[in-house]
C-alpha cells in the first residue's frame, strides 16, 4: 500500500512539472500550429539558470524570478524573430527550433559543463513529511500545490479575462479574430512569453528532485508533446489531464516495469489517439 | 455611381485577387457611398465571397486598389483595416464557439472611430432581445437564426462606420429573413453604410440603393434595384431566376 502511495505522489509532483512545462507547449501549439523543439531547452536552461542564482543568491525565489525573466526574452525572440515568419510551415518551424535546441544544448554544457548537478532544495521544505505510515518529502508536495495553484490562475486568466477570451477566439478561428479587429501577432506573442516562462518555472521547480544535466531537454520534450496530444491541442483541461495521465503513467511503468518504461507511456497515448483523434479535449 | 457629394466611403478599383493558382476576381470595381446600402449578387463561385475577403484583408488582391475613407488600405493586416471602422458579418457566421454569446459580443468591441451614438451592450440587446437571454449560452449551441443575430451584433459592438455582410440569410427561414431585412434596413437609418453580398434577391432589391452582379469574377451589371428588376436577361442569365 505504501508503494502504492509513494509512487502516486512522485507521479503527480512529475505531474504537476509537466503540466508547467506542457501547458505553454499547449497553448503555442494549438494557437499557432507552432511545433516548438526547443520547448525542452526552456525548460533546460531555467533549471541551469536557476541553479547558478541560487548559488549567487541563495534564494531561491529569485532564482526563479530571474530563471523566468531570461527564458522568457528569449522566447519572445524566437517567436517575433524567427518563427513569426515561418506561420503555418511545419517543417520549417521543426527544423529551425529543433536547430535551436541543439544550439541551446551546446551553450548549457559550454556555460554549465556536463556533470549532472541539483538545485537546492529551498531550505523551509528540505525535510520528509510523515502522513501515517508514508514518508514524503515536503518539497515534492510543494511542487503538486505549485502546479495546482497554477492551473487555476491560468483558467481564470483564460476563462475571466478579456484577453483570455481573446486567446480562446483566436485558437477557435485565428482569421476571424483579425478580421475583428484582434491584433492576433500580440496575443502570439504574449502566449509565446508566457509558454517559455512556464517551462522555465517548471525547470527551476525540477532542479531540486530530477536534477539538471545534458540530455534533460530532450528527455523531457517528448514527454510533454505526449501530454498535448493526449489532452488535446490548445486546451487547458486537457494540458492538466494529459500531466496527470502522463505522469502518473510514466511513474508507476518505470517502477513496476522498468525495462518496458517507453512502451508503458507510449501506447496508452497511440491508444488514447485511436480513439479519440483530437486528444481527450481537443476540438474535433 | 451617380451624383454624391461627397466621397465614397469604400473604392474597390479594377482588384485581382487570387486563391494560389485560381484567379478568382478579374478586375472588380465598384463603389458605396457614405450612407448607403450596395448590395452584390451572383450565384455561387462568382467571386462575392472572395471581394469580401479581399476588403478585409484575408485574401489580398494581387493587383488593383480598395480604399476607405481615403486610405490606400490594400494589403494591411486584417485587425488594421478591421480598426479603421469595418465590421464584418462573415459567410457562415463564424461564432468563436468556445466563447459564450457574450464573451463573442466583448471579445472584439471597441469605441470606434466614429462619431454618433455608440453601441454598446444595452443598445444591442435592445435590437437582439433574444440575445440577451442567452448570454451564458456558448456561441455553438445556438440557432441559426441566433448565430445570425450574434455574428450582426459582434460586428456592431465595434462600432463600425461600415458594415461588411457576406450572405446574412443564408439558412435561414423566410420569416427570419424578413426579420434581418427590417433590421439592416434599421442600421443603414441609423447612419450606418453596408455592402450586402446575397443570394436573395428580394432582399438585396428592398435593401439596396445601388446593386452590382457579379459572374466569373467580373461586374457584368451595375444599376439601381429598380433597373436590375426590370432587366430579365440580367436576372436569367447571372441570377438564375
Amino acid at each position: 500500500m505504501e508503494f502504492w502511495i509513494v509512487q502516486a505522489l512522485n507521479g503527480l509532483s512529475f505531474g504537476a512539472l509537466l503540466f508547467l512545462l506542457a501547458s505553454g507547449l499547449s497553448l503555442i501549439f494549438g494557437l499557432m500550429r507552432i511545433v516548438n523543439i526547443s520547448h525542452g531547452s526552456y525548460y533546460l536552461l531555467g533549471a541551469y539558470i536557476g541553479l547558478s542564482l541560487v548559488k549567487a543568491t541563495g534564494n531561491f525565489l529569485a532564482a526563479i524570478l530571474g530563471a523566468v525573466a531570461v527564458v522568457g526574452a528569449i522566447g519572445v525572440m524566437m517567436q517575433r524573430f524567427f518563427l513569426a515568419r515561418l506561420y503555418r510551415q511545419e517543417q520549417a518551424q521543426v527544423l529551425l527550433t529543433m536547430g535551436f535546441a541543439f544550439m541551446f544544448a551546446d551553450i548549457a554544457l559550454w556555460l554549465w559543463g556536463g556533470d549532472p548537478q541539483r538545485i537546492p532544495t529551498p531550505g523551509f521544505v528540505a525535510r520528509s513529511l510523515a502522513i501515517g505510515p508514508v514518508v514524503f518529502p515536503a518539497y515534492r508536495l510543494l511542487v503538486i500545490g505549485v502546479g495546482m495553484v497554477v492551473a487555476v490562475l491560468l483558467w481564470l486568466f483564460q476563462e475571466k479575462t478579456r484577453i483570455g477570451a481573446m486567446v480562446r477566439a483566436a485558437v477557435d478561428d485565428q482569421e476571424m479574430a483579425r478580421g475583428l479587429g484582434i491584433d492576433v501577432n500580440r496575443i502570439m506573442t504574449a502566449m509565446f512569453l508566457a509558454g517559455a516562462a512556464l517551462a522555465a518555472f517548471g525547470g527551476v521547480m525540477g532542479g531540486p528532485f530530477l536534477g539538471v544535466y545534458p540530455g534533460l531537454d530532450f528527455e523531457v520534450i517528448p514527454l510533454a508533446f505526449a501530454v498535448v496530444i493526449i489532452g488535446g491541442l490548445g486546451s487547458l483541461q486537457g494540458a492538466v489531464v494529459g500531466s496527470l495521465l502522463v505522469g502518473l503513467v510514466d511513474n508507476f511503468g518505470k517502477a513496476l516495469f522498468p525495462e518496458f518504461s517507453y512502451f508503458t507511456l507510449f501506447i496508452p497515448m497511440a491508444l488514447v489517439l485511436a480513439i479519440w483523434p483530437t486528444g481527450l479535449f481537443g476540438r474535433r | 455611381m451617380c451624383e454624391m457629394d461627397e466621397p465614397p466611403i469604400l473604392q474597390v478599383e479594377d482588384v485581382h485577387t487570387y486563391y494560389g493558382e485560381s484567379y478568382v476576381l478579374q478586375g472588380v470595381s465598384l463603389q458605396v457611398g457614405r450612407g448607403q446600402a450596395v448590395a452584390v449578387l451572383g450565384r455561387n463561385g462568382m467571386g462575392k465571397t472572395t471581394l469580401i475577403r479581399s476588403i478585409i484583408g484575408f485574401t489580398p488582391p494581387r493587383r488593383g486598389r480598395i480604399v476607405f475613407k481615403g486610405m490606400e488600405i490594400t494589403r494591411w493586416p486584417s485587425h488594421k483595416i478591421a480598426r479603421l471602422g469595418i465590421g464584418l458579418v462573415p459567410q457562415g457566421r463564424r461564432i468563436f464557439p468556445s466563447l459564450n454569446v457574450l464573451e463573442n459580443l466583448t471579445v472584439g468591441a471597441r469605441s470606434g472611430v466614429g462619431n454618433g451614438q455608440r453601441w454598446d451592450l444595452e443598445r444591442v440587446f435592445n435590437i437582439f432581445p433574444r440575445l440577451k437571454e442567452r448570454v451564458t449560452h456558448k456561441g455553438n449551441k445556438l440557432s441559426g437564426g441566433e448565430q445570425q443575430m450574434l455574428a450582426i451584433a459582434r460586428a456592431l459592438m465595434t462600432n463600425p462606420e461600415f458594415l461588411l455582410m457576406d450572405e446574412p440569410s443564408e439558412g435561414l427561414a423566410p420569416l427570419l429573413v424578413l426579420e434581418l431585412g427590417n433590421t439592416i434596413a434599421q442600421l443603414k437609418q441609423q447612419g450606418l453604410s453596408i455592402l450586402l453580398v446575397e443570394q436573395n434577391l428580394p432582399l438585396a432589391l428592398k435593401l439596396a440603393d445601388y446593386v452590382y452582379v457579379l459572374s466569373k469574377g467580373r461586374v457584368v451589371f451595375e444599376g439601381s434595384p429598380g433597373e436590375l428588376a426590370a432587366s430579365e436577361e440580367v436576372k436569367r442569365n447571372y441570377l438564375g431566376v
